[in-house]
């Protein structure tokens, strides 16, 4: 292996994700999980900026550090006490969901180390043209038209669903 | 590199957020972990289709970003929920909301 820039890059950037990934699930204080989560989140379009996805990368900085995590920073705001900052966690849960998680993350190395048809799929760095365009293309004028109708209904589902669920109950 | 390099990647994060969901007590920090099992799903949608497929073809790359949408849709509601639930019962820990235990 050579060490490129670009794999060096390349590296930080799978550190940073999976570091901070570790903290958002060790840290005890809920705030500073959720800054963790933003590290990891930058992290992955990162990883997508490698995979030549630059609309994706873009649609992960804008929805998720932009409108997610501060969804969930508002979420901790409004629920948590100073008490209820900090987590505790007992002790038999720990290990129990140590245990199955390392099982799970065997398994998935295993099928991942095993399986033909991955092995030696390397990037050979051609650039690709921007997808947006293309992206684009496939939404509105192609294959993808009615998912996106569908998720358009969602969202508008969704919206009204969460102002309803969480606005304070009118008695009479 | 290689798609493997992102597969475990992706096999981490994954099981970090199953991690997350089965050990910590508080609803928000169960939500943080499934927000990391829906990233790790969207990387193995983007690098499946960088690696597996055509270069032209980036279907992986739609499906991935209509992840992300409903990603959105669904921390909304989670969150709708967790602040009624915490109206309700002055608590977010899912082992304190039990009324419907026998």
């Amino acid at each position: 292996m050579d060490f490129t820039l670009t794999n060096f890059i390349f590296y930080g950037f799978a550190l940073m994700t999976v570091g901070s990934a570790l903290l958002v699930v060790t840290v005890r204080n809920i705030v500073h999980a959720a800054f963790s989560l933003m590290v990891t989140l930058f992290g992955v379009a990162g990883l997508y900026v490698f995979l030549q996805a630059d609309f994706l990368a873009a649609t992960q900085v804008i929805v998720y550090v932009g409108g997610i995590l501060v969804l969930i920073l508002f979420g901790v705001m409004m629920t948590s006490g100073r008490l209820e900052m900090r987590i505790h966690i007992e002790r038999g849960q720990l290990l129990l969901g140590g245990v199955v998680a390392l099982a799970l993350l065997t398994l998935l190395l295993t099928v991942i180390a095993n399986t033909p048809a991955w092995k030696n799929l390397t990037d050979d760095g051609t650039e690709l043209p921007p997808t947006t365009e293309k992206i684009g293309e496939l939404i509105l004028n192609g294959p993808f038209l009615l998912p996106f109708e569908v998720v358009s209904v969602l969202l508008l589902v969704a919206l009204i669903g969460a102002a309803l669920i969480s606005r304070k109950e009118v008695r009479d | 590199m290689t798609l493997q390099h992102y597969l475990v990647i992706s096999a981490i994060l994954f099981t970090l957020g199953i991690f997350a969901v089965l050990t910590r007590p508080n609803a928000i920090s169960i939500l943080m972990g499934i927000e990391l099992i829906l990233n790790s799903c969207n990387l193995n949608f983007a690098a499946f289709s960088r690696f597996m497929t055509p270069p032209e073809d980036i279907s992986g790359q739609i499906i991935a970003i209509f992840g992300i949408v409903l990603a959105a849709a669904e921390a909304a509601v989670f969150l709708a929920i967790i602040l009624a639930i915490y109206r309700e019962f002055g608590s977010i820990r899912p082992d304190e909301v039990d009324t419907l235990k026998g």
